[in-house]
C-alpha cells in the first residue's frame, strides 16, 4: 500500500523527471539513502515502471498530427484484431488505442505536410480491414499533454 | 531541422522506451565512444526531438482504474472565449492532456478518474461547468499502444 509520502515523491517526481535523488530528498526533506531505498520499492512493486524520453515529431519534420477516430464492422468477429495487426504495419501511426462508446479504435497518425498526410491516408488507411466509418480530427495545438496523474 | 542517420534514431527509439539508459551503456550496444553518444543525445536534446522526460506510472496501482476520452464543442467562440476554456480546462487536475482539434470537435481531452462515478462527478462538476462547453462526446479507453512511429525508417522515404 502507497503512503503519503510515496504520494509526494511521486508527485515531485512526476512534475520533474529530471531532478536528481539528492536534489529530491532535498526537497522532500529527507536522506538520500532513504529516498532510494523508497524508489527501489516502488520500481519493484510496479508503481514505478519507467522513464521514457518524450519524442517531440515536429522537431523531426512531422508538421501534421491527425487523429483518425473509426468504427468497425462488428459482424466480423476478427475485425479489431486485423484492423490494429494491419494499423501496426504503418510506419506513420504512432498510436493505437482501442474504445468503449461510439468511437472503436483511433490512431494517431503524423505526417510532413497534408501531401504526405493525403498519401497516407488513401494508399495505407482506407486500406485497412473491416473499416465501417471514419472521422479525422486535426490537431490545431497542445494545450497540456504532460499526462500527469492527480496523485 | 537537423538531418538523423541510423545510429541517431536508433538511439532515440532507445530512450523512447527506457530514458535512464546511461550514455556509456547505449555506446555499448551500437559501438561508439561514451562522448560520442553523449553528444549525440545532446544533439537531439538541443534540436528539441527530446522534449524531456517523462515518469510512467502505473495508473491502476495508483488507484486510477478509468481514462476517458472527452470531445467537446464549444457552444459560443470568439478569441476570449477559446482562452478562458482552455486555460479553466488545463487547471483540471483529472484532465491529463488537452487537444486544440479541427472537425466536429474544438478539444480533445483525455480524463483519469478512480472508477466511473468518480468520473461523473469530473464530468458534471468540472467538465461541464466549463465556460463556454457545448456538446461533450465521451469514449472510455479500453486499450492503448505506444508506437515507435517513424524511427525505423531511413530518412527521405
Amino acid at each position: 500500500m502507497l503512503d503519503d509520502l510515496d504520494r509526494r515523491i511521486l508527485r515531485y517526481m512526476q512534475g520533474d523527471p529530471d531532478t536528481s535523488i539528492p536534489d529530491l530528498a532535498d526537497r522532500i526533506g529527507m536522506t538520500a539513502s532513504r529516498l532510494s531505498r523508497r524508489l527501489d520499492k516502488l520500481r519493484e512493486t510496479g508503481v514505478i515502471l519507467g522513464t521514457r524520453a518524450v519524442i517531440n515529431w515536429q522537431a523531426l519534420g512531422y508538421a501534421v498530427e491527425v487523429s483518425l477516430r473509426t468504427t468497425l464492422d462488428k459482424t466480423q468477429t476478427r475485425a479489431f484484431d486485423e484492423f490494429i495487426e494491419a494499423a501496426r504495419l504503418i510506419p506513420e501511426v504512432v498510436e493505437i488505442q482501442t474504445f468503449l462508446g461510439q468511437v472503436d479504435v483511433r490512431l494517431s497518425v503524423i505526417a510532413r505536410d497534408m501531401a504526405h498526410y493525403q498519401d497516407i491516408y488513401r494508399e495505407q488507411i482506407l486500406t485497412l480491414p473491416h473499416i465501417n466509418d471514419i472521422e479525422a480530427l486535426m490537431q490545431v495545438a497542445r494545450i497540456k499533454s504532460d499526462e500527469s496523474l492527480p496523485i | 531541422m537537423i538531418d538523423l542517420d541510423d545510429i541517431d534514431r536508433q538511439i532515440l527509439l532507445a530512450l523512447s522506451r527506457d530514458a535512464t539508459q546511461s550514455a556509456s551503456a547505449l555506446g555499448r550496444r551500437f559501438s561508439l565512444s561514451q562522448p560520442a553518444t553523449w553528444r549525440r543525445i545532446k544533439r537531439l536534446q538541443d534540436a528539441g526531438i527530446i522534449a524531456g522526460r517523462k515518469l510512467d506510472l502505473d495508473k491502476e496501482k495508483l488507484g486510477f482504474g478509468v481514462t476517458v476520452f472527452l470531445g467537446i464543442k464549444l457552444a459560443t467562440k470568439g478569441r476570449v472565449s477559446l482562452e478562458d476554456f482552455e486555460r479553466a480546462v488545463a487547471a483540471i487536475p483529472e484532465v491529463q492532456t488537452v487537444e486544440h482539434v479541427l472537425g466536429m470537435y474544438d478539444y480533445r481531452l483525455r480524463v483519469t478518474a478512480r472508477d466511473i462515478s468518480d468520473f461523473e462527478r469530473v464530468l458534471r462538476r468540472r467538465i461541464m461547468t466549463l465556460p463556454g462547453a457545448g456538446n461533450v462526446e465521451a469514449n472510455v479507453l479500453l486499450s492503448e499502444e505506444r508506437r515507435p512511429g517513424p524511427l525505423g525508417l531511413p530518412t527521405g522515404s
